[in-house]
């Protein structure tokens, strides 16, 4: 009976992704869309597999996290290093460019397993810190680095993402992310975020998940940041300093830990208000800032988690990641 | 002498992180929060600094206080308003709210002052300070100085008064402190109103130092400062200032004998390391999980 509405849910979940999509495509084709608003779509989908991912680790695992930019960074760097040198601007094979962004992406894993082993041990403000430092850590080493052209910036990336990769890919990530949440081992990834001792003593294996989750997340932050880098062709360490995490934590949280729609309608709105105030240029920042702490304010009443209780598929209440216990 | 001249410069730089990491400390100890905005109250205290100083022409020490007062006030203002309807609600909520406090404080400076930096007046002379073939310039022998005589009254302060006496207790326990009568909301405010006006003096030294100041100082001087209140052990005031002056002399070692651009990761590596071995950083006390 479960399996049932899961299966259906899913299957919704899927029809809506399709129709979704079937009406941004066409709303491009027929230049309602104009090429501006097509690049804002691109840059939506990708913010949205950063939050959801981010979500995992940080919502479902009850890990605070401010490290999402660097695990970006990697798989933007890896990606755009091996698609330059595999001369992708002239082959434009989508097959090379797939492999180039999977690289990214298992680079960003492995570096997320060497981070997240050592400090996963710790917990709240202090993890938070801790991943935080090491997004700068992987900053210095860019700017450092001879191969990715220092703070200068690495240019020439093919440019390769348009709306449709950006698209399978922010699905796959949504659907990867909500099967496993549902699933057996997103259950003791839950569990872990609800109460670490009682976990570990009903026989879940807590550092493995733990692991498991982070590096997970780490996998798709290294998948957006090879399709960010392909799409802007020109990448800078400074792009992905902590700022760039404060970003992606904030859509995290605004949307509700733990709820995939609030993250992906966090992401969308964070994305397009800026977008939209793209006239109040100078003052575009200042109002960004005001919105947010009056959104955080009204969220701490309440008011957004009426709203957001009433939006379906919306299982997990809300919880909070508290470091001072 | 050449690498104790680099410890002494160290120290300087340390004591100026150490002032901004007491605000983040304290906070933290208190309210429980950390407060991403304190790098731009540093940032606004430096402004009004300026201000006192370049358009009003008014003294020194004036500048100073006038300075401290606001930036307290700020601080104050900033509790009551984004934190205090989110106090109790999960640290996570409060420090976005932090975030885009630091967000709207840095944005109001750009457009009241521009991006481009200001020149900072020059308040102490320019020379040096020779003892014994070693050599100090007067900011960096004043910095310390200003450091240790802030730190020792604030840890007299703390320790010795009946305020004091309410802030650790509400530190310790928030709840059993309320019973007790100790009143919450001014302790608060209070230690908002300390952190703050330490970090205007922070923010000063930080334009004597650097004579150019713009509204983006108070970023990595905060991160920096808040990693020095963590590795030594944050909630504690002798932690902070043992981390800061820590940080300080790594960064000026780092720089004089490795490189410049490493110095960065060098001081982010040691946190990682001292949190590995110690996670409750340096002075903090390992409070141990009950189920």
């Amino acid at each position: 009976m479960v399996k049932k509405i899961l299966k259906s849910k899913t299957l919704g979940g899927f029809g809506l992704c399709i129709a979704v999509f079937i009406i941004l495509n066409v709303l491009m084709m027929t230049k309602v869309l104009n090429s501006y608003w097509r690049g804002v779509a691109i840059v939506c989908c990708i913010n949205i597999i950063l939050a959801v991912s981010l979500n995992l680790a940080t919502g479902y695992l009850g890990q605070l996290t401010l490290g999402h930019a660097g695990f970006m960074s990697v798989g933007a760097y890896t990606s755009a290093i091996l698609s330059i040198h595999l001369g992708l601007k002239t082959s434009q094979s989508p097959v090379i460019f797939i492999l180039c962004l999977l690289a990214g992406a298992i680079m960003a894993t492995l570096i997320g397993l060497l981070i997240g082993i050592p400090i996963l041990r710790l917990r709240g403000d202090y993890l938070c810190i801790a991943t935080l430092a090491f997004n700068e850590i992987i900053r210095v080493v860019f700017v450092n680095l001879e191969i990715t052209n220092g703070s200068k910036g690495l240019i020439g990336i093919p440019y390769m993402t348009n709306f449709l990769y950006v698209y399978i890919f922010m699905a796959i990530t949504i659907y990867v992310v909500y099967a496993l949440v549902n699933s057996r081992h997103g259950r003791a990834i839950i569990s872990i975020r609800e109460d670490e001792i009682a976990s570990e003593l009903a026989g879940i294996p807590v550092t493995y998940y733990k692991i498991l989750a982070f590096v997970v997340s780490a996998f798709f932050a290294g998948l957006a940041g090879g399709l960010y880098a392909h799409y802007m062709t020109i990448i800078m360490p400074s792009t992905f300093d902590y700022n760039k995490s404060v970003e992606i934590l904030v859509m995290v949280v605004l949307g509700g830990m733990g709820s995939l729609p609030g993250s992906i309608i966090a992401a969308l709105l964070l994305t397009l208000i800026p977008e939209l105030l793209i006239q109040f240029s100078q003052y575009r920042m200042l109002i960004y800032a005001i919105v947010l702490i009056a959104a955080m304010i009204l969220k701490g009443s309440g008011a957004g988690e009426r709203i957001l209780s009433k939006l379906p598929f919306r299982k997990t209440k809300r919880i909070e990641v508290s470091g001072n216990e | 002498m050449e690498f104790i001249n680099q410890i002494i410069n160290g120290l300087s730089t340390g004591s100026m992180y150490a002032l901004v990491a007491i605000g983040y400390t304290m906070v933290y100890g208190i309210a429980k929060m950390i407060n991403f905005a304190h790098g731009e109250i540093i940032m606004v205290g430096s402004y009004i600094a300026y201000v006192c100083l370049a358009f009003y022409g008014l003294p020194i020490p004036a500048a100073i206080i006038i300075s401290m007062a606001l930036t307290a006030c700020l601080g104050i203002v900033t509790e009551k308003v984004a934190y205090k309807p989110l106090r109790g609600k999960g640290s996570l909520d409060i420090l976005i709210t932090a975030i885009g406090v630091s967000y709207l404080l840095q944005n109001i400076f750009l457009l009241l002052f521009s991006s481009s930096g200001r020149t900072f007046p020059n308040i102490i002379p320019a020379g040096n300070v020779n003892v014994g073939g070693l050599s100090a310039t007067y900011i960096t022998v004043i910095t310390l100085v200003v450091t240790f005589i802030c730190t020792g009254l604030l840890l007299l302060f703390i320790n010795k008064t009946k305020i004091g006496k309410a802030m650790r207790a509400v530190s310790e326990d928030r709840q059993a402190a309320q019973l007790m009568g100790i009143n919450i909301n001014t302790t608060i405010s209070l230690t908002f109103a300390i952190g703050s006006g330490l970090g205007a003096i922070a923010g000063i030294i930080y334009g004597c130092k650097f004579s150019l100041i713009n509204p983006y100082i108070g970023a990595m001087l905060g991160i920096k400062a808040f990693i020095a209140a963590v590795m030594g052990g944050i909630g504690s005031v002798p932690g902070a200032m043992a981390g800061g002056l820590m940080l300080g002399v790594a960064e000026s070692l780092t720089i004089s004998y490795i490189s410049s651009d490493f110095s960065d990761a060098v001081v982010f590596g040691i946190l990682i390391f001292v949190l590995l071995v110690k996670p409750a950083g340096l002075f903090g006390k390992n409070v141990r999980e009950k189920v």
